[in-house]
């Protein structure tokens, strides 16, 4: 959520457990505004908290002009401090994977793993150990990059594409109605498209290039992991990832309000396909 | 020149095709919308109309923008009959349910007021506790506490209750689940629960009867083979009041709507549930579909999450409580399981409280036994019916007297707790860093995440909020099904044997035509030595 409108779209998903405290929000306020004028951004969201065991990470995003590119995320244990993330790498997302449990909240810390790997055939087979050390930092910046790439997600109609391929705000955007807040396909993947081009040029023929430009969650799998409900009757909506739990959305319908945020623990949940 | 001019004819009739084509192009345009009735035409020139008139700076940057504001200035009609119908979106239907609960009860003048006052109320002071909760942000929006509140008020007003407490909120696929923990005065709930019981009493009864018969029928017809399978005992649930049924819990969808109050939990429920990770959907009627079978709907479930999740996470700073002294001297052998408050309890300083050793917390809820109860049960239990069976069918294999699972006593310290792997069982932190003198002490739960404490002077609390799982590092692995049954025993008489071959079968002749030859002598040889006689 934008970090200039933080206090109030923070109580929006209040009903879903995750409020900052006084301290906190007053801290945010301060620092994100530092953030954003040093850095020169054009705006900066407030992505998240990361739970650790003896910390917690809270994790912020600054954009330029176009939303997708150049993006940088910045880490802080204590809501004034921020460092800057390095961009992922292949390399740091498998590694990542091999990670296991909580994180710790202390950056520096190193994760090991011993990958036991067999070489030869019979009885020349020797068993090598890799050692395999992921530092906490780098496993940080793979699950923010995972969880934007899986779950982060606005409604759509809420970014356009312009002519020169940038992906800026979109004006005009108004929200969406009642009805069409109820349903998974009016809402978009953050992320450049991955599915788009693997649906038929029927169901593509009635796309609008400059707003269908990103996939929906319609085609996620598996089917029900993301949670549809409205609080309120319907006066606030709130979509929450069965997959990366902890990562919510919410709209008000009809208005320009929405936004979304991530406070869990940075695991994912393998186990969705025995859950539902 | 003289080339344009050598031809007029040809000039006019290019002309005429241009103003063929205008034409064309224009009746296009002028085309209406089969959708809104407007045509491309009228909208551009009423576009560039309005540019003309209101000259904004950089038009082109903004020239979408004009031409959406122009549609849809379009659209406003001044007069729609569908506008006249009263509007009842859910938004509206939930409001006039927690419109209630803002309502006072009807005003019987001051006196009754003034009697209300008087008798004690149980309805905590939510507000207040979830301002500390806030503190370490935790917990839910403040509008959302003042609507749970007012609902919990009006359960208080319904039910004869001595203790009332917010226990927490689970999300659900559809629907969310608000938990109230309530004690019922003594005698009261017994009232209640008599009924149920009776009922579910004679379902039970007539169940049996049904088998019963159904099994003799079986007997009559034909004598097909019955396994001599017998279930393991049902393991007896606890008491209203003791153990994991000590207290009694309703739940809401929403404030306002009607509290409903949950079965009891079932020791063989809590079992399955250990064994079983599910997404709760909010309806309570819901089936739970998982293997092993859950026994019971989601209510059961439900019930039985919050039981463990009490278990594993209500806590309060060591020395809140206290064993009952006069219980303590009547038995002395059983495992003590009443406390109560104590008087002379002196507040720890947050700092102590926040000290990462954890040693200034205690837990207040019974351990569940792996057995799915506080106290264990020994299930070996015969009634006299079973046991004159037993001493007539006399020394039949008993089983090994099974040994009594003991789990940590009441008031154990949470630094005692297991952690799971590496990581510790329990978090603790100040809510503040940079005012530590008035911060509060708070205790996150790593085993239950989303089970949070805090502990304020005299005050403390526990609350819940997610989605009902328990913490693991690994990924869930369903449990494998029962071993496949034992076959027959494999003992020579079923076992196919070779065939003999000719030769065998000639000695096995020759060895039997040897011995009646013998047996033949013998018997002649008998046979004489009686005629000697």
């Amino acid at each position: 959520m934008e970090s200039r409108t933080l206090h109030l779209s923070i109580d929006y998903v209040g009903s879903s457990g995750i409020i900052l405290s006084p301290e906190q929000k007053a801290a945010l306020q301060t620092s994100l505004t530092i953030l954003q004028n040093e850095n020169k951004f054009n705006r900066v969201y407030f992505w998240g908290k990361i739970l650790g065991v003896k910390n917690d990470y809270f994790v912020a995003q600054g954009v330029y002009r176009d939303e997708f590119a150049g993006r940088k995320t910045f880490y802080s244990t204590d809501c004034m401090q921020w460092g800057l993330l390095p961009p992922v790498t292949a390399q740091m997302k498998t590694n990542a994977k091999l990670a296991k449990g909580r994180f710790t909240g202390d950056p520096s810390y190193e994760i090991e793993h011993i990958e036991v790997k067999k070489t030869g055939d019979g009885d020349d087979a020797t068993e090598e150990e890799e050692l395999t050390t992921i530092k906490e930092e780098d496993r940080l910046t793979a699950v923010i990059a995972e969880i934007d790439n899986d779950v982060r997600i606005v409604p759509r109609g809420a970014f356009v594409q312009v002519p020169t391929a940038e992906v800026v705000k979109n004006r005009s955007f108004e929200g969406l109605l009642v009805q069409e807040a109820a349903k998974l396909c009016n809402y978009m993947h953050f992320r450049e498209a991955q599915c788009l081009n693997l649906k038929s040029l029927l169901q593509r023929a009635n796309l609008d290039r400059a707003i269908d430009f990103m996939d929906s969650i319609e085609d996620d799998i598996p089917r029900g992991s993301w949670c549809i409900q409205f609080e309120r009757g319907s006066g606030l909506l709130t979509l929450r990832s069965f997959l990366w739990p902890g990562y919510v959305f919410f709209h008000v319908p009809a208005t320009r309000e929405y936004g979304s945020v991530y406070f869990g623990t940075g695991e994912k949940n393998l186990d969705l396909p025995f859950m539902l | 020149m003289s080339y344009v001019d050598a031809d007029p004819e040809r000039k006019i009739s290019e002309q005429s095709d241009k103003e063929k084509e205008f034409q064309k192009a224009k009746s296009y345009l002028l085309t209406a919308s089969t959708n809104t009735g407007m045509n491309l035409y009228d909208h551009l020139s009423r576009v560039l109309g309005k540019i003309l008139d209101e000259r904004p700076d950089n038009v082109i940057d903004i020239f979408e923008d004009i031409s959406k504001d122009e549609k849809r200035t379009k659209f406003t009609s001044n007069y729609d009959t569908i506008q006249d119908k009263v509007d009842r979106s859910t938004e509206v239907a939930l409001a006039q349910i927690q419109r209630k609960l803002f309502t006072k009860a009807s005003d019987d003048g001051e006196e009754e007021v003034a009697r209300d006052e008087e008798v004690e109320s149980p309805l905590p002071n939510l507000m207040e506790l979830c301002f500390f909760f806030e503190q370490a942000g935790i917990g839910l929006n403040r509008e959302e506490i003042v609507r749970i509140w007012l609902s919990m008020k009006a359960l208080v007003e319904n039910h004869p209750l001595q203790h009332v407490r917010f226990w927490g909120k689970f999300f659900g696929t559809e629907q969310n689940y608000y938990v109230a923990e309530v004690e019922f005065r003594e005698g009261e709930e017994e009232e209640e629960e008599e009924d149920e019981e009776a009922e579910e009493e004679k379902e039970d009864e007539t169940a049996a009867k049904d088998h019963e018969t159904a099994l003799e029928e079986e007997t009559e017809e034909d004598d097909t083979p019955k396994p001599d399978f017998k279930p393991p005992p049902v393991i007896a649930r606890e008491e209203n009041k003791t153990g994991a049924n000590k207290k009694t819990y309703f739940v809401c969808n929403d404030p306002g709507k009607p509290w409903i109050k949950l079965p009891p939990v079932q020791p063989q429920q809590i079992v399955v549930a250990r064994q079983i990770k599910k997404y709760m959907t909010g309806r309570l009627d819901a089936p739970v579909v998982s293997y092993p079978p859950f026994p019971g709907n989601e209510a059961n479930y439900l019930r039985t999450q919050i039981a463990r999740i009490s278990a594993g996470t209500h806590i309060s700073p060591l020395g809140f409580y206290q064993f009952d002294e006069e219980e303590e001297e009547e038995e002395e052998t059983e495992a003590r399981d009443h406390i109560v408050e104590n008087i002379d309890f002196e507040s720890i300083p947050p700092r102590e409280l926040a000290d990462p050793s954890l040693s200034n917390w205690a837990h207040h809820v019974q351990h569940i036994l792996p057995q799915g109860r506080c106290t264990w049960w020994n299930p070996i239990q015969k009634n006299e019916e079973e046991l004159e069976d037993e001493e007539e069918e006399d020394e039949r294999e008993e089983p090994d007297e099974p040994e009594p699972e003991v789990g940590p006593p009441l008031l154990t310290p949470i630094s005692e707790d297991d952690g799971i792997g590496s990581i510790p069982a329990w978090t603790a932190a100040l809510s503040s860093n940079l005012i530590p003198q008035y911060a509060v002490a708070v205790v996150h739960s790593n085993l239950w995440p989303g089970a949070h404490a805090f502990a304020f002077e005299k005050k403390f609390e526990n609350i819940y909020i997610g989605f009902g799982h328990k913490y693991r590092p690994d990924n869930y692995t369903p449990p494998p099904p029962p071993p496949i049954q034992e076959e027959f025993p494999s003992l020579p008489e079923i076992t196919e044997a070779d065939d003999p071959t000719p030769e065998e079968e000639a000695a096995l002749k020759a060895a039997q035509q040897e011995a009646a030859e013998a047996a033949e002598e013998m018997e002649e040889a008998e046979e004489e030595e009686d005629e000697d006689e």
